[in-house]
């Protein structure tokens, strides 16, 4: 204990996250100086906060009764739009991406080849969907089909991207063994490439269905088909009754299809 | 793996009878759905529109290039509206995810109705898209970045109390134990013991939110809610087709450069 004794009077403090301390005060210091003047930029208007409160009333007070029943019809046309249109972009999303995936993986194609389906493949993932909509509804007319085309879209890059991220770090032992036996770049892939991926493959598509339900539910918004639409009308009516039915059945969906696509993958792999 | 006998030569075969049986029904189950779908969507969809859209698209590509350059001026205070959503939205669901993570972990939770109200609150907020919250929003506050803002924070809460959560569960329990065992107080098992493990998790999560976060914030202006999507909306309803593509360009951009600093900030933290 005699160590104790003489080290008595200094005290010990965890050490920092950063060790650099001009990196840790100057990330400190310029934080807080960006959050100053990012929150004097952000123009508060309380008069006009205030009178949304009153109106937040009536909307918590229409939450409280949701109206299921008097667009009761819309609100199911339109339940089950989301639901097709996330269903069939899905499947057509994956047999798009089979292709796209395979040619951006490095260690099969050519460099041509690769960076084309890279090149699809980040330009799917920057935009936003409801972006890729908008621009969709102006070329293919209001309703589901642009829906359905920017879903799809937006399956393509998120399969591609995870798929050829597969393929690049299969077991390389696997594809050796199959082509010492002397096999076609077909039975190659078929046999040792396919079998590899495949089983998360199948967890991925139930995982971008439920990403695909929750943006088919909004894309109505700007006009792409689907409950958006309806949501987006009777909140201009100032019909939130209506309002608040429409946004509890999206959440309900939602949850409802996280959790058997949840259960799903859990029993297969 | 299944093996075919037949006239005592023995054939590999990837699956026996019942389960390619099973297979193909589940094949032919899907083929009629989706035919159901394709057929339901068909009906819904004015198919002259359709037709018209190569034309439609080439008369969008011909006035969209070359960008209009000089309205790139009018850009800067939208994108910096942007950047302040993402980042103010991030901070903010940052300060509300991180006790509800600790309410909601297994192991740091005071009590399990606790936990079940915080996991509500998780799992409900992830339910809601951004694009919805922004619309309520702007009803209660009026069209701004503040309902941007409050969108993106109240998104972003229940996905990273999420993975901040099951970060805290899968803690090592050791420390937690050394440090209780020398009669620390709760508080100070938290900030020895846990803390240390979780926080770069907590940050990586952080940064890696608000990259997405960066990437929503440039459509919650399309319902009003502030940020680059007013300029993207006004620019669509008049047909302004070479400030769409400028717009376009500019998000493409800064959610490169974005993904840039996040993966730069996650590699520095691991």
């Amino acid at each position: 204990m005699a160590q104790a004794t003489t080290l008595s009077g200094r005290k010990w403090s965890p050490p920092p996250l950063i060790k650099n301390p001009w990196v840790r005060w100057g990330l400190i210091v310029g934080g807080i100086l960006y959050l100053i003047f990012a929150l004097s930029t952000l123009n508060f208007d309380a008069a006009r906060v205030s009178r949304g409160l009153e109106r937040s009333g009536r909307l918590l007070l229409a939450f409280l009764q949701p109206d299921f029943t008097t667009r009761g019809n819309l609100i199911f046309t339109g339940m089950m739009e989301s639901v097709t249109m996330a269903a069939i972009s899905t499947v057509a999303g994956f047999i798009v991406a089979v292709p796209v995936g395979f040619g951006a993986a490095r260690n099969l194609v050519p460099v041509p080849v690769y960076l084309f389906c890279r090149g699809l493949i980040a330009l799917s993932r920057t935009f936003q969907e409801v972006i890729i909509a908008i621009l969709f509804v102006v070329m293919f007319g209001f309703g589901p089909f642009a829906g359905v085309l920017t879903l799809t879209f937006g399956s393509v890059g998120f399969f591609s991207k995870l798929l050829a991220e597969d393929i690049e770090e299969i077991d390389a032992v696997q594809v050796e063994a199959i082509r010492s036996t002397g096999a076609s770049w077909l039975q190659m892939v078929s046999y040792a490439v396919v079998p590899q991926v495949l089983p998360r493959m199948i967890g991925l598509t139930l995982y971008r269905f439920d990403i695909n339900i929750r943006e088919a539910a909004i894309l109505g918004i700007v006009g792409a088909g689907g409950i958006g639409s309806t949501l987006n009308t009777s909140l201009r009516r100032y019909d939130y009754d209506t309002a608040s039915a429409i946004i509890l059945m999206i959440i309900a969906l939602v949850m409802v299809v996280e959790l058997s696509s949840g259960w799903i993958r859990k029993r297969v792999q | 793996m299944p093996v075919l006998e037949s006239n005592g030569m023995k054939t590999w075969q990837w699956r026996n009878q019942k389960q390619t049986l099973i297979e193909y029904a589940f094949w032919l189950l899907l083929l009629l759905v989706m035919f159901a779908c394709a057929k339901f969507i068909a009906e819904r969809t004015t198919w002259s529109f359709v037709l018209d859209a190569p034309r439609q698209g080439g008369e969008m590509l011909a006035r969209g290039i070359p960008p209009r350059w000089d309205y790139m001026s009018q850009l800067w205070r939208p994108l910096w509206d942007t950047l302040t959503i993402a980042t103010l939205g991030t901070v903010l669901s940052f300060v509300i995810s991180v006790p509800v993570a600790f309410l909601a972990a297994r192991n740091t939770t005071p009590h399990l109705l606790v936990r079940y109200i915080a996991l509500f609150i998780i799992v409900g907020t992830r339910s809601v898209n951004s694009l919805i919250w922004a619309l309520i929003l702007v009803i209660i506050l009026g069209p701004g970045v503040l309902a941007g803002t409050l969108a993106i924070a109240l998104r972003s809460v229940g996905f990273m109390g999420k993975l901040i959560y099951e970060g805290i569960e899968e803690i090592n329990e050791e420390p937690v134990e050394a440090i209780r065992s020398t009669g620390a107080s709760g508080a100070q098992v938290l900030s020895y013991a846990i803390w240390p493990q979780v926080i770069t998790n907590i940050l990586g999560v952080t940064v890696y939110r608000w990259d997405i976060n960066l990437r929503e914030s440039t459509v919650v202006g399309l319902v009003g809610a502030g940020g680059i999507g007013l300029q993207l909306d006004a620019s669509i309803n008049t047909l302004r087709w070479n400030q769409v593509s400028l717009i376009l360009l500019v998000i493409f951009v800064s959610v490169f450069i974005s993904e840039w600093i996040s993966a730069k900030a996650r590699q520095a933290l691991t």
